[in-house]
């Protein structure tokens, strides 16, 4: 099982989506902006960072890169991809996601540990979650606040496309307290929260009485292995 | 604009000018140069200099880059050390940052900086600037940087120019540390209206590589090519290094923003992944950054470092803007460049390198078997030095120092001469007061702040704010990992700069020691007023021969750091704050302590004697807004004995959770450490205050030093008492830790109960309602 992880200049959780890829059992294949060569992956992560700078708008660079252009192509052909944060972001510019994401709306970056409910698990990402569950995953962003038209929002809601619902607080002023989002097809999954940073004991997010032991991460990788398995 | 393009060198001071026109005034005294030091420049070169040369020198021989004022006596640093501190250290001081041996075939290198005086004019930028000038020091070691953290003081949080410098430099500091991709893993906060119009923003980062890839500063080998690589040349920051960080800031005096750096922190983090891959790829001799003095610094300490010379033609550098003047070039401090020394075979994959990352580069000279630095400008050359002169053997001053006039009856105003009140008898006033103390500015919770900065990227984040210490792994493989804590504490080093900077370096020694960690080597960054007053430079004196007697006494060399003088506004100095930062290592971070407890049912056992010590204390500013006395007594012997006892225990997992006495006293270690996981606790103060013969005010608010609060389980409690006492650690049971939950309280006896959420209430909402 081999899944790319996409380096951006700029892109700064690379090292660690890479990481979580090979804590759930795969072999990790590092994949170059410049090149739109996808070694045959079985799927793609676009991690977080800030690729070329944020300059324009987030993300909207990185989706017109090469590598970015093959993992469309390969997306609408059913190839897993999870975008996260930085990597939403370029799902949302590359139209593989509706909606955009603009600045957050207390103006400032926020780093915390979110809780979230999964709203969604019939995606190549999110099978391994029970439906509504709970789950504690770090969030970092300056530009996280989801927006979408009137229209598109119903639409998310109704045809079930909300995989990721903020709890307790809405730290970004997101519509609908939308933390991530699927497509319809449900290959492709995108979230401001960073599941690569809740894989490993010790170093993840603060649990009830337990320092930085939350792991809910590592169910996003272990998802798409067995979709990759199974389809 | 259209002249300098179609002649470049119209009116060009040259060599050959200079010396057939040895009367031409020049601006000496403008650059920040006194009227001996121009006259040594003459000297050296045996005419009068260029322009160019006269920039080199006023930058290069400038306070911030030279150390004049402060050179005699930071030698102590490097003369008071034992053979056994020298072990573990592979670069010493002078060097970018130091380099210490931790094991397995690793090494970290660690250093803290300020960048105070373009804080205050542009806090954005110059907090920014300032995280990227000491993450480059850090890379220009060999080293990949793996966290950061800030030092920040501000001025009194009534001022309304404070929100200004607070947001301002937040922001800075969130904008681009984040955007590098390294976790902030801790710092400090504090506000006092002496820092009003001089805030510190002091930024350290730290880097691990293995032994292999140290890099050093120099070019050694003539024939190689010196090449300028990064972002392109501007106008920013010239003059910076000479005016910001040499002059006091004036109201009627002509604005310095222009001065001022801007950051691109995706230009910087580019740059990181490009060097790393040319250490990599073995294609750099030698290695600069270019910070404070830009080229005129690369160029010089590069040839001095190596023994070589150097020879330049500056108009190949890549300029943003085409009418910059040599004498800019030269000066100009834009960020987010390096000069790497480049062996000529090397060329072709370095090229190949740089290229892969979209970085613009130009080969600027080589070097040269001369003790020699020419620089041409279109083929006329512009400089023609002795490199060391320029780099290395800059004024040293021997000046004035005087015993304060004041200080005798600052000490004299102690809280029991001056009749501070206690409410020894008045349990809702002293309960008051308890919660009066821990939502104070200065001890409330700083998430505030700490929520803006990234403290996981990197995934290797062990420990960071609000824990006493920032850890991270270096090695995946083994858990190996490095932790690291600041501390200064100005009100003291006001009363004593002696014992301060021993009492800054003994907490941030025992914060290291309280997360498992075995304290290894120092760095510190110290803040001053004007050395050309007597009496700051008597501070100074005092406060670098304090550190040095305690690191000697510790067994810890300081490895580097930076000095920041002329922090003051108009002719009041700050408070002395000298910012100590204490590395230390363990073998495996999963070994680290938590800060607080977890668990309910655990016993709390004070370790160490507490003393009527409420001068400078936060209690005595918080209540009586006081400050007199002598602070606390520092004991180097008990702190050592301390943290071998912290490390023993650790080994043995006998301690759940370790958290330092500090400021606020024991009743802001019971506090945080129930707030740190939401676990609260019953503490009774009755034994301490018979055994050390407290009151319960001073049992509650002392700022005895030498103290740590932990909890142990009840399985280990024999085990971990019997290490205390082995080791000859006082220590004394005041509590146990109480349930989670709604209902969790804090009840200490005889002076409340005190709900855990609205404590938290109250710890949380000091900085939002100020600054949100």
């Amino acid at each position: 099982m081999k899944i790319g992880v996409v380096t951006f200049p700029g892109t700064l959780d690379d090292r660690d989506a890479a990481r979580a890829v090979r804590i759930a059992g795969a072999e990790v294949v590092p994949l170059w902006h410049a090149d739109a060569n996808l070694h045959k992956v079985d799927a793609v992560v676009l991690p977080g960072g800030f690729s070329y700078g944020d300059y324009l708008r987030c993300g909207a660079i990185a989706a017109q890169a090469p590598v970015t252009q093959a993992i469309v192509k390969a997306a609408d052909g059913g190839l897993p991809v999870l975008g996260i944060c930085n990597g939403f972001q370029v799902l949302v510019e590359s139209h593989l996601l509706p909606g955009g994401l603009i600045r957050n709306e207390n103006q400032h970056f926020i780093c915390r540990d979110q809780r979230l409910r999964v709203e969604n698990v019939d995606t190549a990402w999110t099978n391994q979650f029970e439906l509504n569950q709970e789950i504690i995953i770090p969030l970092k962003n300056g530009e996280g606040g989801y927006i979408a038209d009137a229209e598109t929002l119903k639409r998310l809601e109704g045809d079930g496309l909300v995989a990721f619902r903020y709890l307790d607080v809405n730290p970004n002023g997101s519509m609908n307290d939308i933390a991530g989002l699927r497509n319809e097809r449900g290959n492709v999954v995108g979230l401001m929260p960073h599941p690569e940073h809740a894989v490993e004991a010790g170093f993840g997010p603060d649990k009830a009485g337990t320092m930085r032991s939350g792991i809910d991460g590592l169910k996003f990788f272990e998802s798409v292995l067995k979709a990759v398995v199974n389809a | 604009m259209s002249e300098v393009l179609i002649n470049p060198v119209a009116n060009l001071d040259t060599v050959a000018v200079a010396a057939t026109t040895p009367e031409k005034a020049q601006p000496w005294k403008e650059l920040g140069l006194k009227e001996d030091e121009y006259a040594r420049i003459k000297e050296i070169l045996g005419r009068r200099p260029t322009s160019s040369e006269l920039a080199m020198y006023s930058v290069m021989w400038s306070e911030h880059c030279s150390y004049k004022s402060s050179k005699i006596y930071l030698r102590q640093f490097g003369e008071k050390v034992t053979d056994e501190m020298k072990k573990h250290l592979m670069v010493g001081m002078g060097e970018n940052a130091g380099v210490v041996d931790i094991g397995e075939g690793w090494a970290v290198t660690f250093k803290v900086e300020s960048h105070n005086h373009p804080s205050y004019i542009e806090p954005f930028q110059g907090a920014a600037t300032g995280v990227g000038g000491i993450v480059r020091d850090i890379l220009t070691m060999g080293a990949r940087p793996i966290a950061v953290m800030d030092q920040l003081r501000f001025g009194a949080v009534e001022n309304p120019d404070t929100a200004r410098v607070v947001h301002g430099v937040t922001a800075g500091i969130s904008f681009y540390g984040n955007c590098l991709g390294l976790p902030n893993i801790g710092g400090e906060t504090v506000f006092d209206k002496v820092y009003q119009g001089n805030p510190l923003v002091n930024a350290l980062s730290v880097g691990a590589l293995r032994h292999e890839d140290l890099k050093l500063a120099k070019a050694s080998n003539p024939g190689d090519l010196v090449i300028l690589f990064g972002a392109r040349t501007g106008a920013d920051g010239i003059g910076g290094v000479s005016v910001l960080a040499s002059e006091t800031f004036d109201s009627t005096g002509p604005a310095k923003r222009p001065a001022v750096q801007v950051g691109d922190p995706f230009a910087e983090k580019v740059l990181i992944e490009c060097c790393l891959e040319l250490y990599h790829a073995g294609v750099v001799a030698g290695i600069q950054d270019l910070g404070g003095a830009g080229i005129s610094c690369a160029t010089s300490e590069l040839a001095s470092n190596g023994g070589a010379g150097m020879r330049v033609d500056l108009e190949k550098v890549l300029k943003r803007d085409e009418s910059l003047t040599p004498e800019e070039i030269l000066m100009s401090e834009s960020q987010e460049r390096m000069m790497g020394i480049v062996p000529k075979k090397d060329l072709k994959a370095f090229v190949a390198l740089v290229e892969k990352w979209e970085v613009e580069y130009s080969i600027l000279g080589e070097v040269i078997n001369e003790d020699r630095l020419y620089i041409n400008w279109h083929g006329e050359e512009i400089v023609n030095v002795p490199p060391r002169t320029v780099a290395h053997d800059g004024p040293v001053y021997h000046r004035p120092v005087a015993y304060p006039a004041w200080i005798d009856a600052l000490n004299a105003d102690t809280v029991v001469a001056a009749g501070l009140a206690r409410a020894n008898d008045n349990a809702t006033e002293l309960a008051a007061q308890l919660v009066e103390v821990v939502s104070s500015p200065n001890q409330a919770d700083k998430s505030w702040i700490t929520d803006q900065y990234d403290h996981y990227v990197g995934g290797n984040t062990a420990l960071a704010q609000p824990d006493d210490s920032g850890m991270v792994r270096v090695s995946e493989e083994t858990g190996l990992g490095v932790a690291i804590a600041t501390d200064a504490n100005g009100r003291f080093c006001q009363l004593d700069p002696y014992n301060g900077a021993k009492l800054a370096l003994a907490e941030a020694y025992r914060n290291v020691a309280a997360s498992g960690a075995s304290p290894m080597a120092v760095t510190n960054c110290l803040n001053f007023g004007s050395p050309e007053n007597p009496e700051v430079m008597w501070q100074f004196q005092q406060a670098t021969a304090g550190l040095a007697d305690g690191c000697l006494e510790l067994g810890i060399p300081v490895t580097g750091g930076n000095v920041s003088f002329y922090n003051q506004t108009g002719d009041v100095a700050i408070h002395p704050t000298p910012v100590v930062g204490v590395l230390g290592v363990i073998d495996d971070v999963a070994r680290r302590i938590p800060s607080g407890w977890q668990d309910s049912g655990h016993n709390i056992y004070l370790l160490g004697v507490t003393r009527d010590e409420l001068d400078g204390s936060a209690w005595a500013g918080v209540i009586h807004d006081h400050l007199g006395g002598k602070p606390p007594v520092v004991d180097l012997a008990g702190e050592k004995a301390l943290a071998d006892l912290l490390h023993g225990a650790s080994l043995q997992g006998l301690v759940a959770s370790a958290h330092d006495l500090a400021d606020g006293g024991l009743a802001q270690a019971v506090v945080e450490s129930s707030l740190r996981f939401g676990v609260g606790a019953r503490v009774w103060l009755g034994e301490i205050m018979e055994r050390d013969g407290l009151d319960l005010t001073a049992a509650l608010f002392s700022e005895s030093t030498g103290r740590v609060l932990v909890s142990v389980g009840r399985e280990d409690d024999v085990k971990f008492v019997g290490l205390c006492e082995a080791r000859g650690v006082a220590v004394l049971r005041i509590g146990v830790t109480d349930e989670a939950g709604a209902a969790a309280v804090v009840a200490i006896k005889d002076v409340a109960d005190f709900s855990l959420e609205s404590l938290r209430g109250s710890w949380k909402a000091t900085l939002p309602e100020l600054f949100g």
